[in-house]
């Protein structure tokens, strides 16, 4: 019974009342009335709202992409038994633990165009001439800050996969190399089956967050320049917040949850059949 | 600190004791307390949540006033200081759940948010217009409800803009003075670029800095973002002049000026990579603090004037508003007729060189902004001053274009993703009729 409390208070109470508030014309400071689904009508018909959406869905893709492959590259690296190896986890979570806010801040100053630590290195070293302009363009600024989000998961990633890797048994690989399989092989045909299970939690519970990011991005970028890097959760802030239309704002918000339950979806049944096949 | 509240005050008086001999206060700050109309609540205390100092003096003598006001009326304040783009968010919170600070120092057009929520103030805003002399029209604009007919926020002033450029540098290009006209600037930019020495101007999301130039020069050339009953105006034959003068000056700026915030043009300025930007009197203020060496060099000016000849300035407009909620309303109103009395204030403005231009036409008397010419300029700034979705109807919906800052990504659509000027311009009227429908 606490637990039902507890999740209706925290989890069900507002969620509803976010769903509640996108069908209304709620504005700041005063109830409004029931508009049905005027405000998703309004959104569709919303040039902002769908490039917000369209990069949303580019930053989710193409960050798990970047997480996943990256991520099992550093798994596989320190999955190895190397001099310092432990000290090496120990370091690989540091863009994990440390603050977003303060990541992120750290990150605008290496996309600083005049400033960047980056481009001053790059320049000492002669591979470039001037500061490169990481944000100061749409395509550049999309780019980087996909980079700062596959940086920050990373470890999630990287830990996942070290379990994940840990778990498989040593006698298949060990019988695969007597039988004459190359390390590529090995790896193709053992351990990234074994590792699908585990890669589908981790990219669905990632991406449910990726959707979901607000700090790095408003941090960065402000959703700029002209609106390029504008995904759902910076749009709600500055229609309902700054903006004070709360039901539009929320509609923006709410939005995304189809994205979510398809991606919660998928974890329910790759658990449901880890378990079936365990 | 002994504090002396109201009775011990008249206690003292009717002993025949200096009050200001017993507290260190002057003894107009004194007389002008005792003759307030607006008398504290028996047990106020009050928080004021403000945006945190762009320079250091405001802090300093804000947090003096204060105290010198909880010496006098045995109210203590509490201050939080919140970066300031975070002060509206923070203020729709108390909007909506009906709690928090007493009274908010806040943003444009805040108050137009919730006008409901908010005491009314004329009284006040009266009181001290009396003392110091009338507002300049912007600030009637914000604070002033013309639908509820009664003053809903107490005018303070703003951060004003003008030009912070490189005297040396300017010289070296041919140019004996600051041009006063926009042709005449984008000349000296031309003429300042060809010696390695651009100029730059936020086409980022940058919150203050963006808007502030992107205002004054659509409006300059007589552009506007809606009419006076806020039906969509910005696809007009001024709007494309001033696109094609944004992107001629874009042509003389650094690299990454769509990537600026706030900071930006500070700190390249103070590096001497850039020749001139608008911006507050901070970048000068900062020089002459801890530049010595580009201090002598950092001059500024009133932005020039565009085609149509007339001062358009834009600016953060700062004002105050106390929550209906507060247990303490007329502490609050006592609080702002103290820090906004002439001692007060007169000494808040000039602890930050003129950071703030108050609202009220008295100020423009201070000593401190003739002190410099560098600082005269900023005196200036509210003549000629226009609101956010000037001449629309201030409110939600012009808040909201603000906020989603279509008029600088119509200019950087232009410059940065080199899209033809008419198509920026239908693409920023039609977010704005998107903005003004659903507002």
């Amino acid at each position: 019974m606490p637990a039902v409390l507890i999740l209706g208070g925290l989890l069900a109470y507002p969620l509803f009342l976010g769903v509640w508030l996108s069908l209304t014309n709620t504005v700041l400071g005063s109830p409004g009335q029931f508009v049905g689904f005027q405000n998703y009508i309004d959104l569709i018909s919303d040039p902002t709202y769908r490039g917000a959406a369209m990069f949303s869905i580019a930053y989710t893709f193409f960050a798990e992409i970047g997480k996943v492959s990256l991520g099992l590259i550093l798994a596989l690296i320190v999955n190895q038994k190397f001099a310092g190896y432990r000290i090496a986890r120990a370091m690989m979570l540091m863009p994990y633990v440390a603050p977003t806010v303060l990541s992120a801040l750290a990150w605008l100053w290496l996309f600083d165009p005049q400033f960047s630590a980056i481009s001053w290195l790059l320049m000492k070293i002669h591979l470039i001439h001037a500061p490169i302009n990481f944000v100061g363009s749409p395509t550049h600024a999309q780019i980087s800050v996909i980079v700062v989000n596959i940086w920050r998961g990373l470890p999630y990633f990287a830990i996942g996969y070290l379990a994940g890797l840990q778990g498989i048994n040593k006698d298949l690989l060990e019988a695969a190399a007597i039988d004459g399989a190359s390390a590529w092989q090995s790896f193709w045909r053992i351990t990234w089956p074994l590792l699908l299970p585990v890669t589908t939690i981790l990219v669905s519970f990632s991406a449910i967050f990726t959707l979901t990011d607000f700090q790095l991005i408003w941090t960065i970028t402000r959703g700029g320049p002209t609106d390029a890097t504008q995904v759902f959760t910076t749009l709600a802030y500055q229609r309902a917040i700054t903006g004070g239309s709360l039901g539009q704002g929320a509609a923006v918000a709410i939005s995304p949850i189809i994205f979510m339950i398809f991606f919660a979806w998928f974890v329910v049944r790759s658990v449901r059949e880890e378990r079936a096949t365990a | 600190m002994a504090r002396l509240d109201r009775r011990t005050f008249l206690e003292l008086s009717a002993a025949g004791i200096g009050a200001a001999t017993a507290t260190g206060l002057p003894a107009e700050a004194i007389a002008a307390a005792e003759a307030s109309p607006f008398k504290p609540e028996k047990g106020a205390q009050l928080q004021l949540l403000r945006w945190t100092e762009f320079v250091k003096g405001d802090r300093t003598a804000w947090e003096e006033n204060t105290k010198k006001f909880t010496e006098l009326t045995g109210v203590p304040v509490q201050i939080q200081w919140l970066n300031w783009p975070d002060v509206s968010p923070k203020a729709a919170l108390a909007a909506q759940i009906n709690s928090g600070p007493d009274l908010i120092m806040g943003w444009n057009s805040d108050a137009y948010l919730y006008p409901d929520k908010l005491v009314d103030v004329g009284d006040l805003v009266d009181y001290i217009q009396k003392k110091s002399g009338y507002v300049y029209p912007v600030a009637r604009s914000y604070c002033y409800h013309d639908t509820l007919k009664r003053w809903i926020s107490v005018p303070i002033g703003v951060p004003g803009n003008a030009m912070a450029y490189r005297k040396d540098w300017m010289e070296q290009a041919g140019f004996q003075s600051f041009p006063t006209d926009m042709d005449g600037m984008l000349a000296l930019a031309r003429a300042m670029k060809k010696q390695a020495h651009p100029c730059g101007f936020s086409l980022g999301h940058a919150v203050g800095d963006s808007q502030g130039w992107s205002h004054w020069n659509l409006w300059g050339h007589g552009g506007r973002q809606v009419n006076a009953d806020n039906s969509p105006a910005i696809v007009s034959a001024e709007t494309l002049s001033s696109i094609e003068y944004a992107q001629q000056l874009f042509e003389t700026m650094i690299d990454g000026v769509a990537s600026w915030g706030d900071a930006n043009n500070n700190q390249a300025f103070l590096a001497g990579q850039i020749s001139l930007t608008m911006n507050g009197i901070s970048i000068w203020y900062v020089a002459k603090a801890q530049y010595p060496k580009l201090f002598p060099v950092t001059y500024n000016a009133l932005p020039p004037l565009g085609p149509i000849k007339q001062r358009t300035q834009f600016s953060t407009f700062t004002h105050a508003y106390i929550w209906k909620y507060s247990k303490y309303p007329n502490a609050a109103k006592e609080y702002l007729r103290f820090m906004l009395d002439r001692e007060q204030a007169g000494k808040w403005v000039t602890d930050m060189i003129g950071y703030i231009t108050p609202a009220y036409r008295g100020f423009s008397k201070l000593p401190v902004w003739t002190s410099d010419p560098n600082v005269t300029p900023y005196r200036d700034v509210l003549d000629g001053a226009r609101f956010d979705g000037w001449p629309g109807v201030p409110g939600r919906a012009a808040a909201q274009a603000t906020d989603q800052f279509v008029l600088i990504d119509m200019y950087a659509d232009v410059c940065i993703n080199k899209m033809a000027p008419r198509a920026a311009m239908q693409k920023a009227e039609n977010r704005l009729t998107q903005i003004y429908k659903s507002a």
